[in-house]
């Protein structure tokens, strides 16, 4: 029996299958106890992500940007660094890209791949902000990547309150269509769309929703990033700086340089997320109250996806079914409260998590006790 | 309270499918929160108390659902459209653009906003707004008359024209019943910060003033915090805020949020429906109003001159003004 579950966890998507069974049946146990039948919960959850074509749309629009901030967070970890600065990044990415994407006019062939970039630049230069403080001053990155999302969040809501680019109170000016990556974003509410549409309710179904090409973005991203880390000499070396520092100095890598690069590719996708999100669904920025966030989900997922490019991939769709099914069970028949559905959610990302989570502690425990030994 | 009053309110859910046939199922109404959530203690509570009145009046079925961040206002409204609701609301302005974008690409789906005054909108969109510069006057007349040291406060929420117009009728009402009063007046720039609230409101303290009006959501109870510990008086908004502060809070600018929603609900009930256009309620329309609990710590006389003072301004003989141009051409 023992050789049976020692096998078992030794294969990652065994391990990963096994716990999402688990995970499963203890939000449901959460669930009996709030007093609903976790059997019909489920049925509306899954009648709801796969009940209609819009509904998959739907959750793929959630997971894109929670695909790419898990992306930012595994590609730090895979480097030896803890990047809970993904909010804050994908905050400063979406910023940039509203204001990119209302002040410049320019056809979208160059303007969406501007917007993207800045986006995507703004998001790299803040996360390395924290990669800079860790080199030079050895200040820890989870300290200063929190402290930057407050400084990132107070800064955008400086900006959407500023004079000539609010256009109400609380709420930026839409970006110019040419920046925009939503499909047939000004067609299908014109006449001729609408009358369209009007034959063909699947696809008007489908197109109501802000869908948009962020999703095949996040899809490179992901084929990128596994790219990047398994095939390159950068990769190679930034990973060689996460396993043991001082091994890679010795083998003659630039260590401080190295956390600068990795914590601004890290901010580069956190910042791409937050910009695909103002371009694809938001299309403005509005005052933040509060963190919306898609930083700490992104730690989520890269923690369920084992920080591989392709785990990130799929846990982000897992979390975004979750997130968009999981709403709908407020309504009837369900009828159960946010809070439930949130306890029930983290309830299944922790039994996800945790297996992984003692093994990484596991795994931790021996390096640290190898580094004791020599 | 709260807590007691969701565990309530989840037994109702939970029973109401077995207490179902009671209700004629013809008609369902539905609404989508914005980030406070349901239990905010104003805004959206308040919603909901008035889907709560819809479903136990009317006879027709009600349904919220909460958006987590802003993302989810699209989505809710659009799972909402799926449940086919005869009308979905949208609480608060916040989401006005997104029920809008709504309304048009689903032209046989009813919608109706709170605090969003649209510009000419399509036929199945109502905006429904509250003219809170009516009982903000009323308070400003109550604070004018009761200051002992001819100073009062007024710390307003967030910069924008709602909040200006608990300002401007909170100012002509204080220089109605006493031109020498003076009004201190600071802009939190937030809904949601208690600490901001409470030391704008300890400063103005500070300075004399003896009571100070809030128009600032959650920031509110700060000031209302700094009223009790200074042992002030202050004057609560959007809901009876006496419970708060029994002894501090003489009166409140109370915004009938859920009357605006029974209202309108009831209106489409019986075919009158607004779309197509804007809905605004008033004094005369019950839509705002001043705390039932006033008369605890308002002297009657007071009280009566206000009462007369509710009919001049029903009546169109009191003009209250709305925003600062208004205000400067009657008060200066």
């Amino acid at each position: 029996m023992g050789k049976f579950i020692k096998r078992l966890f030794s294969g990652t998507i065994g391990v990963t299958i096994f716990s999402i069974v688990i995970a499963f049946i203890m939000g449901g146990a959460i669930l009996l106890l709030a007093g609903y039948n976790p059997v019909q919960v489920y049925m509306v959850m899954i009648e709801g992500v796969f009940g209609k074509p819009k509904n998959m749309a739907w959750s793929v629009i959630k997971a894109t940007p929670l695909i790419i901030t898990g992306l930012s967070v595994a590609f730090a970890f895979r480097t030896g660094l803890f990047n809970i600065g993904a909010e804050g990044q994908f905050i400063v990415g979406s910023t940039v890209a509203a204001l990119f994407g209302y002040y410049l006019h320019l056809p979208p062939l160059i303007h969406i791949p501007l917007v993207f970039v800045g986006g995507a630049f703004a998001g790299g230069c803040w996360g390395s902000i924290a990669g800079y403080l860790k080199a030079r001053f050895g200040i820890h990155e989870v300290i200063s990547t929190i402290m930057l999302n407050w400084i990132a969040l107070y800064g955008h809501n400086y900006v959407v309150g500023m004079p000539g680019f609010a256009r109400r109170t609380n709420i930026s000016c839409d970006i110019q269509d040419s920046a925009c990556i939503t499909l047939f974003k000004n067609w299908k509410f014109s006449e001729v769309g609408r009358t369209w549409f009007g034959a063909h309710p699947i696809l008007r179904d489908i197109f109501k929703t802000p869908l948009n090409s962020g999703f095949l973005v996040a899809v490179l991203l992901v084929i990128l990033v596994w790219y990047i880390l398994n095939r390159t000499t950068l990769g190679y070396r930034l990973r060689a700086v996460g396993f043991n520092k001082d091994a890679a100095e010795f083998g003659g890598i630039n260590v401080k340089k190295s956390i600068v690069l990795s914590m601004f590719i890290a901010g580069m996708l956190g910042g791409a997320a937050g910009a695909l999100q103002v371009m694809g669904v938001a299309r403005n920025i509005s005052t933040l109250a509060a963190m919306e966030g898609y930083g700490f989900d992104g730690i989520a997922i890269a923690l369920i996806g084992n920080n591989s490019a392709f785990g990130c991939l799929f846990a982000g769709l897992l979390f975004g079914a979750l997130k968009f099914g999981g709403a709908r069970i407020q309504s009837p028949p369900v009828r159960a409260p946010m809070e439930i559905i949130n306890i029930m959610i983290g309830t299944i990302v922790f039994f996800i998590a945790i297996p992984r989570l003692i093994r990484m502690i596991i795994r931790w425990r021996e390096k640290r006790k190898g580094d004791g030994d020599a | 309270m709260i807590r007691k009053t969701g565990v309530l309110l989840l037994a109702v859910m939970l029973l109401a499918p077995f207490a179902g046939p009671a209700f004629a199922k013809d008609m369902k109404a539905a609404m989508v929160t914005d980030v406070g959530g349901i239990n905010d203690q104003s805004f959206n509570q308040s919603a909901w108390a008035g889907m709560e009145r819809v479903r136990d009046e009317l006879g027709i079925e009600v349904v919220y659902m909460e958006s987590n961040q802003e993302a989810d206002y699209a989505p809710n409204l659009e799972t909402l459209y799926d449940q086919e609701n005869d009308l979905i609301w949208g609480i608060g302005f916040m989401m006005g653009d997104k029920v809008r974008e709504a309304a048009e690409i689903n032209p046989e789906q009813k919608y109706a906003c709170i605090d969003m005054f649209y510009q000419d909108p399509p036929k199945n969109l109502v905006g429904v707004n509250f003219k809170e510069q009516e009982c903000a006057f009323l308070v400003g007349y109550i604070a004018g008359k009761m200051s002992k040291v001819n100073k009062v406060g007024f710390v307003g929420g967030m910069d924008f024209d709602v909040i200006h117009r608990f300002h401007y009728g909170f100012m002509a009402g204080v220089k109605t019943a006493n031109p020498e009063c003076e009004v201190l007046v600071q802009y939190a720039g937030a809904f949601d910060d208690v600490t901001k609230g409470k030391s704008i409101a300890n400063q103005m303290y500070q300075k004399g003033a003896d009571i100070v009006f809030h128009a600032a959501g959650f920031t509110g109870t700060g000031v209302i915090e700094a009223a009790k510990e200074n042992n002030r008086y202050a004057i609560g908004v959007d809901m009876d805020q006496n419970f708060l502060a029994p002894d501090n809070v003489i009166t409140s600018a109370v915004k009938r949020v859920d009357n605006g929603i029974f209202n309108v609900t009831r209106d489409l009930k019986e075919g009158k429906f607004a779309g197509g256009g804007n809905v605004v309620y008033g004094l005369a329309e019950g839509g705002v109003d001043i705390a039932p609990t006033s008369d605890k710590h308002v002297p009657k006389a007071i009280l009566d001159e206000v009462a007369l003072l509710k009919k001049d301004v029903i009546s169109g003989k009191v003009k209250v003004p709305a925003n600062k141009t208004e205000y400067e051409e009657v008060f200066k």
